[in-house]
């Protein structure tokens, strides 16, 4: 079929602000939108610049704006987002445009950093692994699955709104901590994530949890940290 | 202006082994990780069903089985004393793992939980063994993140969306490498005493691949420019269940928990080539039968592919049939394989609890690679003289621990244990050594030439065309099935494509994220890795593991037991090395 892809474009190199540019190719119509950015980029203009790899959903590099909505290029398709044989593509929302689809990843990645996305557990190693029930790992395994692709945190409005909000994928990535009964550093993270940019930011719009390419129930997740907050417990 | 770094230690590539390493060698020196990805993107994220460690969770296992099976599963081409230490270090390395805070899947008690995976045996029973540790259908994943989320922790130096274009080799010594930084596109000069490279696969020379984008061999082959061999290139899995057309990988954990394959006549035929191991035999043998089905043209409708069936009334009769007590429900192989389920119902529509879904094999997996010792050291020539201050860990490296034909899990355990061993022996290097000199300016200015090159380059070839040529050549006349003929015509043709490749053009001359200059860079790359492989498949007059000819069906172990290695130095040369054979002597591979 033949699809019509509208993108936005920015070279630094060249442009002083970003513009839009169609381009129409042939394409099957189970193939992904990265398939036909490809095929633009590989048949039309070899300047249009984007991030990929893996191709089917798990490295997280091709979060973009389709059709107005956060997706992985790789994993929407284009019988399904199609509308009358046009596809919208931008860069998602809220992080700085470098060039074309790629936006700078630092700041989204300082907020992952700042929350400690790491098991904190002081005692000393037994000899073979920690023990760990089927329901404490069940507690958390939702939030385990977060590939850090920035589609719920460049879909909320509070992080539009005020950069320095530490998003949905930071406060994913606390929880996923916080709720694991191995680790010993929930206060601490309870303690930044109380700060006037952490948790409370939320408004519970539920974009991210629409968002998610991997399906986490992002929105509950944020949702129990906050509990934990008011409640003084983990549960 | 280019700009100059020093550290004592430098990793190239952030995934799995590149992250292990990174995180022993920056306890005691100074360390840096440079990759051309965000580490969270590496390829190691995408493995899926486990790695693999006799820790003897839920039935008995030992250390000496899993070896025995990795090199049985290799067909006898695995260098034996390195399998010995991976398979007893893997039981440490997945405790250590579990430490860092990997959630594993759970048994009952709270240990970590085991399933089966193809060629991995009770060596008593010769029936399957609970050996395969895994998170779900996510363990990749969650190596890759515990690995980051520890090198967070630890605070280590990461230079991410950097690509690094040359290692500076020379005399037999390597004191760094060049990059160039793909948001600016300036050179980086990296001056080390110690480069570890991990950079993973180069299955992207194929059309039909379960591999990324990204691994188009980029180290490998400028190791190659720089005058080092590679070494059983011939050898590449091909994976039975990659989603038909698409290549994506459907994990051998399906069959883990008990699918099977079908054919056209509705027959679970590998109950007929292995009746022992049935559709849990390695990789290399189930993809030969799901061809030699379709060849005697009991495909699916009469095409090119077959099913894999993993509903779960299908699971349970054939439990049944196997006298297996174990049962499966919908929910049960929800929880256990929920992103492969997912990956059907997205990319082909079909859901797999109601449906069989349709696979056909897909290029997968390096056994080949960058030659390196036990302890990751990378070796000059066949005769063990290694390059002073070189490493190599993980998918890009031939230790050569899968030998002809890797098991699943293996992969993980790999970049586990060797980039450990890796990591530690360049830090004890970088200790007692000293920097040597280097000629800054001439590393960079032939960093920048490479990609010079390319950007000015005043022809009229499309770098695209010539990379969708290569991979249906080599998906044709190198894939599976292999014949001399075919693999000569493939050689040719390869030669024409880099000849073509010398007359490209690309569209994008700049230099900020000019992915358009760097994907004809890597396809540079794909085109002389394509080369040595179709070289040393013409090699090999026989059959072994992955590599299967059809003018040479039986495996030789008179002539072909050993080791290839291949030099590019104008023309490509061929050397060979022994196979090290400690305890297990080589017999008839039968599953």
């Amino acid at each position: 079929m033949k699809v019509t892809l509208k993108i936005k474009r920015f070279n630094p190199e060249v442009d002083k602000k970003p513009h839009w540019e169609s381009y129409t190719v042939d394409v099957e119509p189970t193939d992904r939108v990265l398939d036909a950015l490809h095929e633009v980029k590989w048949s039309i203009d070899g300047t249009l610049a984007l991030r990929r790899s893996c191709a089917h959903g798990i490295c997280g590099s091709d979060a973009m704006r389709i059709n107005g909505r956060n997706m992985l290029a790789c994993k929407a398709l284009v019988k399904d987002v199609a509308k009358d044989g046009v596809i919208t593509v931008e860069p998602i929302l809220g992080l700085p445009v470098v060039k074309d689809l790629i936006v700078d990843m630092a700041p989204f990645f300082a907020h992952y950093r700042a929350i400690m996305p790491y098991l904190v557990n002081n005692d000393p190693p037994p000899e073979r692994e920690r023990l760990q029930s089927p329901e404490d790992r069940a507690r958390y395994d939702d939030t385990t699955k977060c590939i850090l692709c920035a589609c719920c945190t460049t879909s909320c409005p509070s992080f539009w709104a005020r950069g320095e909000y530490v998003g949905p994928a930071a406060i994913v990535q606390a929880h996923r901590f916080i709720f694991d009964s191995r680790d010993q550093a929930a206060e601490e993270r309870l303690r930044i994530l109380s700060e006037p940019d952490g948790v409370w930011r939320c408004r519970t719009v539920f974009n991210c949890t629409e968002a998610c390419p991997r399906g986490i129930q992002v929105t509950k997740a944020i949702g129990e940290v906050k509990e934990a907050l008011r409640t003084g417990v983990i549960r | 202006m280019p700009q100059y770094h020093q550290f004592d230690a430098i990793v190239v590539g952030a995934g799995g082994a590149g992250l292990m390493a990174a995180l022993h060698a920056s306890r005691s020196v100074k360390t840096a990780v440079i990759s051309k990805l965000y580490p969270t993107r590496s390829h190691t994220g995408t493995a899926q069903g486990g790695i693999s460690a006799a820790l003897g969770n839920l039935e008995e296992d030992h250390w000496e089985w899993h070896a025995y099976d990795t090199i049985k599963g290799g067909d006898f081409l695995c260098d034996q004393d390195a399998v010995e230490i991976m398979c007893r270090e893997a039981i440490d390395a997945v405790i250590e793992l579990e430490h860092m805070g990997l959630p594993f899947d759970r048994t009952p008690d709270g240990r970590i939980a085991q399933r089966r995976f193809g060629g991995h045996t009770n060596n008593i029973t010769k029936k399957p063994v609970m050996r395969a540790c895994h998170a779900a259908d996510r363990t990749g994943h969650m190596i890759l993140q515990t690995l980051y989320q520890q090198c967070i922790k630890q605070n280590v130096t990461f230079f991410d969306e950097f690509q690094v274009v040359d290692v500076l080799v020379e005399n037999g010594v390597c004191n760094g490498v060049v990059a160039v930084e793909l948001a600016t596109g300036e050179i980086h000069v990296f001056h080390s005493k110690a480069t570890l490279i991990a950079t993973g696969g180069f299955g992207k020379m194929w059309k039909v691949t379960s591999n990324a984008h990204s691994l188009t061999g980029d180290l490998p082959a400028a190791l190659l420019r720089r005058g080092l061999p590679l070494e059983d290139m011939e050898f590449f899995q091909f994976h039975p269940t990659g989603i038909y057309k698409l290549g994506i990988l459907l994990s051998e954990a399906a069959r883990g928990e008990g699918a099977v394959f079908i054919n056209g006549k509705g027959e679970r035929f590998m109950a007929r080539y292995m009746p022992t191991l049935k559709d849990l035999a390695p990789r290399d043998i189930c993809s030969r039968c799901i061809y030699q089905e379709i060849r005697e043209g009991r495909g699916v409708d009469g095409k090119d592919y077959v099913y894999l069936d993993f509903r779960p009334e299908v699971i349970n009769r054939y439990f049944e049939e196997d006298g297996n007590p174990k049962r499966v429900d919908a929910h049960y192989l929800e929880q256990k394989l929920p992103d492969i389920i997912e990956f059907a119902r997205v990319y082909l529509g079909v859901d797999p609890i109601t449906q069989p879904v349709p696979i056909q094999p897909t290029a997968h997996y390096a056994m080949g690679g960058i030659p390196t010792t036990n302890d990751a050291e990378v070796l000059a020539d066949e005769t063990g003289r290694i390059v002073e201050g070189l490493y190599a860990a993980g998918e890009v490296a031939c230790v050569s621990v899968h030998g002809a034909n890797r098991l699943g899990t293996n992969s993980l355990v790999d970049l586990v244990v060797f980039g450990k061993r890796g990591g530690v022996r360049m830090a004890e290097y970088a200790k007692q050594a000293s920097f040597r000199p280097i000629n800054y300016d001439t590393a960079a200015k032939e960093g920048a030439a490479q990609l010079d090159r390319i950007r000015n380059n005043n022809g009229t070839e499309r770098p695209s065309a010539i990379r969708k040529e290569l991979q249906a050549l080599m998906d044709d006349k190198v894939g599976v099935y292999r014949t001399g003929a075919g693999l000569e015509e493939a050689l040719d043709h390869i030669r024409d494509l880099q000849a073509r490749f010398r007359r490209i053009r690309i569209d994008d001359k700049g230099y900020k994220w000019n992915t358009d200059l760097m994907e004809a860079w890597e396809l540079g790359n794909l085109l002389d890795l394509a080369e040595v492989t179709a070289y040393s498949a013409l090699w090999r007059q026989e059959s072994r593991g992955g590599h299967y000819r059809e003018d040479y069906p039986y495996r030789d172990d008179t002539n072909f037991l050993k080791h290839s290695m291949v030099w590019k130095d104008g023309k490509l040369e061929i050397r060979s090395k022994p196979v090290r054979i400690t305890r297990y002597p080589p017999e008839e591979r039968k599953y």
